[in-house]
């Protein structure tokens, strides 16, 4: 396998030099993207994206629950990822190893710091709150599966709906308001291949990138910022990302409508 | 609990200015068996950073016929907060830490000279006082060095954080939890690339490009005592050697 990567990785790099990606795509586009939302009808929201072959779907179950210690007036948000050995041969059962929880809080951390979920919202009473748990299942692993769970992630998000309360109870079976969404966080991910900069990496460039550089972002903010990989980005490079990321966000907010 | 005042009168909540660090001390070789270690206090931080390596890579199949492989094991001790007694081993904070520390190192350790071995790094934060894995990270280095493993260059990092409109240079603990940002920068000093970066908190353009002014203006000082530091140790084994 390793081999095969090898002679793989000097193809794309050689490909990068000649101002060329392997599916002929312009460096700053994204594959062919499409959301769906409302997908199972047992969790409280639900979403399935599917970017160029990479798929995940991701469930939102919102119950009811103790707030933290720290924390005693706001709700609970709670975000996974599942790296399903059925979505490459290169994912092991087993409990989440640090790519899973990786991914799993690249996803958080842009909704959280963001605020776009109200967590004051989800107060009921003392020691009282609404859990808001996020979990995103990857299926199907073609490459950039941050940016395909975080767009899965707020697409579940805008399609939940929160179960009725009485007497401090949910009535799982009655789901009324939407839950409070205040805004559409959306993330944009790049990869170093050589000298090249490229968005939404396929997997076999992100096999051949030496770094990866995640921008999450609303409307007017970067909210969350993530580098992976042994490689690295000079702060300039960085800088004219933000404008590319704030573009190609919005593409993808309009995806989420 | 109510949100402390983080800006009184044109100053951050300790008194500092906001591009001033904290007081910083490193020492180099503080551990016997380790093969390079180093103990670093920055502002209340109190970390201890260790080496062991190259070595046989366990579990044997991590190990590359190309390199050496880098663990790394970022924890913070269980009484290492103000907060409740916290539990040890792992969690899912200190994995993820874990990964992008070990990342930094890939970078600028010559891995290709030890196929097959595995340089194993350990950081135990005895006690936190925010941007641990900053702390962690410029110690980790010191370490390295001190147990000469070829390096390409020493890096170091520092969190910037975001208080209100303003941007200050190395966030302690409660400007990390009540401020409006935080953000983690490692760098390589020789060419100022940068090998760790991660951020939460709501930043515009021009906010990031001043956070990034300020964190190139501190890198220097953060490089110059690790230097510093190992300069300090070795010095030592000198004259006890009579030279």
């Amino acid at each position: 396998m390793e081999i095969l990567d090898e002679i793989k990785k000097d193809y794309i790099i050689d490909l990068m030099k000649k101002n060329k990606r392997p599916d002929d795509r312009g460096y700053l586009d994204y594959r062919p993207c499409t959301v769906e939302k409302g997908i199972f009808e047992s969790a409280e929201g639900s979403a399935r994206v599917k970017l160029g072959k990479t798929q995940v779907v991701a469930g939102v179950k919102i119950e009811m629950g103790t707030p933290f210690k720290d924390r005693p007036e706001e709700g609970v948000l709670s975000t996974t990822a599942e790296l399903l050995p059925l979505a490459s041969p290169t994912f092991e059962p087993g409990p989440p190893d640090e790519c899973a929880i990786e991914l799993a809080r690249i996803v958080d951390r842009g909704i959280r710091s963001s605020n776009t979920i109200d967590l004051e919202s989800l107060f009921i009473e003392k020691d009282k709150v609404l859990m808001v748990f996020v979990d995103v299942y990857v299926l199907d692993h073609d490459g950039n599966l941050i940016d395909a769970s975080a767009l899965a992630a707020m697409a579940a998000l805008l399609n939940a709906k929160v179960p009725k309360i009485e007497e401090g109870k949910l009535i799982k079976a009655e789901r009324i308001d939407n839950l409070k969404i205040t805004q559409k966080v959306v993330t944009c991910t790049f990869s170093k291949i050589g000298s090249q900069i490229v968005l939404d990496p396929r997997l076999d460039e992100e096999k051949a990138m030496s770094a990866r550089l995640t921008l999450a972002t609303t409307p007017e903010h970067v909210c969350a910022m993530q580098k992976g990989g042994k490689g690295a980005f000079t702060s300039d490079e960085l800088i004219n990302l933000v404008d590319v990321s704030f573009e190609k966000g919005n593409e993808l907010r309009k995806l989420l409508d | 609990m109510e949100k402390p005042k983080l800006l009184i009168d044109g100053k951050r909540c300790d008194g500092r200015a906001m591009n001033e660090l904290r007081p910083l001390k490193i020492q180099a070789g503080v551990l016997n068996k380790a093969d390079g270690s180093a103990y670093i206090e920055w502002g209340g931080n109190k970390i201890l950073a260790a080496v062991y390596g190259p070595r046989e890579c366990i579990p044997r199949h991590h190990a590359s016929p190309y390199r050496a492989v880098i663990h790394c094991r970022y924890l913070m001790a269980s009484f290492s907060t103000l907060d409740e007694h916290g539990r040890s081993g792992p969690n899912r904070r200190s994995i993820e830490v874990s990964k992008v520390i070990k990342e930094v190192f890939e970078n600028v350790v010559v891995t290709e000279k030890f196929p097959k071995t595995a340089i194993d790094i350990f950081i135990e934060v005895l006690q936190a006082d925010g941007g641990t894995r900053c702390a962690g990270i410029t110690a980790v280095a010191v370490a390295l060095a001190d147990a000469g493993i070829p390096m390409r260059d020493l890096p170091c990092a520092l969190a910037v954080g975001k208080i209100e409109n303003e941007i200050v240079v190395d966030s302690g603990k409660l400007e990390d939890n009540y401020g409006d940002g935080d953000m983690p920068i490692a760098i390589a000093p020789r060419n100022n690339e940068i090998l760790l970066l991660q951020m939460d908190g709501m930043f515009t353009k021009d906010e990031l490009r001043k956070a990034f002014e300020l964190a190139y203006a501190a890198f220097p000082k953060i490089n110059a005592l690790q230097v510093e530091a190992l300069r300090a140790h070795y010095a030592v084994k000198k004259d006890e050697v009579g030279l």
